[in-house]
């Protein structure tokens, strides 16, 4: 084979990197440089350093070790079965490349995962060794995170975590069917037990001996899965409560949804079209009202149910559930205000600060930074009654777009 | 009247001094110029000692809560030039309990808010979208970059601290059209920008285009999203923005190629993968 230079190397491996959605590096340790002795800081919000015409944000340096891979999942370019062009780096080449990356400000840190060679030990075993050296002999103190394999030792997982700010390990498929189909040498079993494992050494390392002394830090940033969406039958239900039980069971900080994109030389067995982004940006809203505004994930999708594709969920469970509303902004509790479409956590936190002072009106709102077109059949306060509003029946029509604008392509 | 003439560098802490001691003499806000001194010019002091020609005002002693000071001096470096004056009316009013911190109602206060968040915008895209270029050996103990950036708001000096605590084991410049900070061992500090030239393409640059150009997924094509958040006035200074065009022209022609191409028959090596000898 050709000599490959470092540049082509990074071509190939940056194209293999790229159905991988998360680029966060956010939370986390607080470190920095101020001493001289070190490269990087991290522990804030993290940073986007670039946008690519997807919209999608580059904060992290996010490449392949290798994109050679011993096994065959059908929706994955690097798989054994298809013809991508294979490249490996050595531990000095992603070194180098973090950090002359780094020194100009382009990224955040690193996220690095693996094609599969050898071994899954093997594998991680060099993913980890970059970490280390990243750490140990560059003294880089920006963010890391490594994509770990299921099937590799424990030990190996333990030694990632100490390295690295943040772990995460794809469930890839919303179901155990999808996932022995599609991806026929992964268990849904193993990737549990390993998200648990990770979950356990967290909670381990941040529990005080009795001497009061604190245990090394692991994976101070949490650890995020990804799930792709559109490759296999599973409803927007199923995904979510996928994802509700991940969150509970294993703590993750994130659970990602990749809408399943067409890849260069793709497998017979996967649907061929375009990438499902509606979908799967309503996904993420859900996931949001999940986190952040006490939605259940049955309430925004019963288990066989399908997202509102041309309105957002949150609005969809405001009109499919009109006897609740009108809220009385100045009298409702946080939860209730939480569910009014077109108020934001901010603006809930607002609005509760304010009226502690004084009765709100309308105009109020506007200020407050809520978007009131959204709100105002589902609100009453001095200076607004949405009066028959609230239970017109052509309500949904008032949000739903026309049907053409709702290609993004 | 009283001219108050604030420095060009560490211009928020002698307002905030200046504040104080008018305060503290009871001097109305319409009492009050407030102005920058000229870019290369000696303070103007022409006014200096004119006696005010209101009465004073009961003297005040400037106590305000935390919050309220951080988010007042973040305000007071954006570019508007009445935000001097309006921020020494609001630290009165605050002051004295005519005006309620966080009250968005008030329309001075509103502005001011509304100032504060563009400031903090401002200072983010900084720290996102300053591209440095190494100036000086790769091989020298501390290497040395340079960059050039052109923020909206003069915003240099509360933006730079990120920059000392994330690069400590190097020097740095970070030039704008107004002024300049260095940081040299571990130092930090400020100056009137003398040159404006951007420092030259460092031979990295090359290795982030084709990272910039290979993370792309044509079949994803958004451009709205990108330029909500990469606003085209940014990309004179990033080193990848001009690669921007021809990705886009070229997406759809990708996409369609990927999407139209017969599935691929594994080559052999997948065949002998399945019975299990690689
Ligand atoms: S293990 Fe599966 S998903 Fe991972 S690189 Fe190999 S083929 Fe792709």
């Amino acid at each position: 084979m050709v000599k490959r230079t470092l540049t082509d190397k990074l071509a190939i491996l940056a194209d293999a990197a790229k159905y991988d959605a998360s680029c966060a590096s956010s939370g986390g340790q607080r470190r920095n440089s101020k001493d001289g002795k070190g490269l990087g800081s991290a522990g804030g919000s993290g940073i986007c350093h670039a946008y690519t015409p997807d919209g999608r944000c580059i904060s992290l340096l996010k490449i392949l070790m290798t994109n050679f891979c011993i096994y065959d999942c059908a929706y994955c370019v690097n798989r054994a079965s298809s013809r991508a062009e294979r490249a490996r780096f050595t531990v000095e080449e992603v070194t180098r490349l973090t950090i002359e990356f780094y020194r100009r400000n382009y990224i955040e840190g690193l996220f690095l995962s693996s094609g599969i060679i050898r071994s899954p030990d093997d594998t991680m075993a060099d993913m980890v060794r970059i970490a280390r050296t990243l750490r140990e002999q560059e003294n880089f103190r920006g963010y890391i995170h490594l994509k770990t394999i299921p099937d590799a030792s424990p030990e190996l997982i333990a030694e990632a975590g100490i390295w690295a700010d943040r772990l995460s390990i794809n469930v890839e498929l919303p179901t155990e069917t999808a996932l022995s189909q599609l991806a026929p040498e992964k268990s849904a079993r193993t990737i549990r037990s390993a998200m648990a494992d990770v979950k356990t050494r967290r909670e381990a390392s941040r529990e005080r001996s009795h001497r009061g002394t604190r245990p090394r830090a692991f994976a101070p940033a949490g650890q995020s899965t990804q799930m792709i969406v559109g490759a296999d039958a599973a409803t927007d239900g199923q995904i979510l409560g996928n994802a509700a039980s991940l969150y509970g069971d294993f703590r993750l900080r994130r659970v990602y949804y990749s809408a399943f994109s067409p890849i260069p030389d793709a497998s017979r067995l996967l649907p061929l079209k375009r990438p499902p982004l509606i979908r799967e940006h309503r996904l993420y809203q859900a996931d949001w009202l999940m986190r952040f505004y006490g939605f259940e994930a049955q309430e925004i999708a019963p288990q066989g149910g399908m997202l509102d594709l041309e309105i957002d969920p949150k609005l969809a469970w405001a009109l499919a559930h009109r006897e609740m509303f009108p809220v009385d902004v100045n009298r409702a509790p946080r939860e209730l205000l939480l569910r009014v479409p077109g108020f934001g956590t901010r603006s809930v936190d607002r609005i509760i600060a304010a009226r502690r002072h004084r009765s709100l009106r309308y105009e109020d709102l506007l200020r407050i930074g809520c978007v009131l077109r959204n709100a105002q059949p589902f609100i009453t306060l001095p200076g607004w009654s949405p009066r028959a509003l609230t239970d017109s029946a052509d309500l949904r029509a008032r949000f739903a777009p026309p049907p053409e604008q709702l290609s993004l392509f | 009247m009283r001219v108050i003439s604030l420095p060009r560098i560490g211009t928020v802490p002698a307002w905030r001094r200046h504040a104080r001691a008018l305060a503290a003499e009871g001097v109305p806000p319409g009492a009050v110029l407030w102005q920058l001194d000229a870019p290369e010019g000696a303070p103007s002091d022409l006014f200096a000692g004119a006696p005010a020609p209101e009465p004073p005002a009961p003297p005040v002693t400037l106590t305000l809560p935390r919050e309220a000071v951080s988010a007042i001096e973040t305000a007071l470096h954006h570019s508007d030039p009445e935000r001097f004056a309006r921020t020494y009316g609001i630290v009165l009013r605050l002051a004295r309990g005519d005006l309620r911190w966080g009250d968005r109602s008030d329309p001075a206060l509103h502005r001011l808010l509304a100032q504060e968040k563009a400031v903090r915008r401002d200072i983010h895209k900084m720290h996102a979208f300053v591209r440095f270029r190494e100036i000086g050996t790769p091989e020298a103990p501390r290497r040395t970059f340079a960059a050039w950036f052109e923020p909206d708001h003069p915003i240099v000096e509360p933006a730079s601290s990120f920059f000392a605590k994330r690069f400590g084991d190097m020097d740095w410049i970070i030039a704008t059209p107004t002024l300049t900070a260095r940081f040299v061992s571990g130092t930090l500090s400020f100056e009137e920008t003398r040159d404006t030239a951007p420092p030259a393409p460092d031979a990295t640059e090359a290795l982030w285009r084709t990272y910039f150009t290979h993370i792309f997924n044509p079949a994803r094509l958004m451009v709205s999203a990108m330029t909500s958040e990469m606003p085209r006035k940014y990309w004179k200074n990033l080193p990848e923005a001009d690669l921007i065009p021809e990705m886009i022209r070229t997406a759809p022609e990708r996409a369609m190629g990927m999407i139209e191409a017969a599935p691929t028959v594994p080559p052999k090596r997948a065949e002998k993968l399945r019975r299990g000898n690689v």
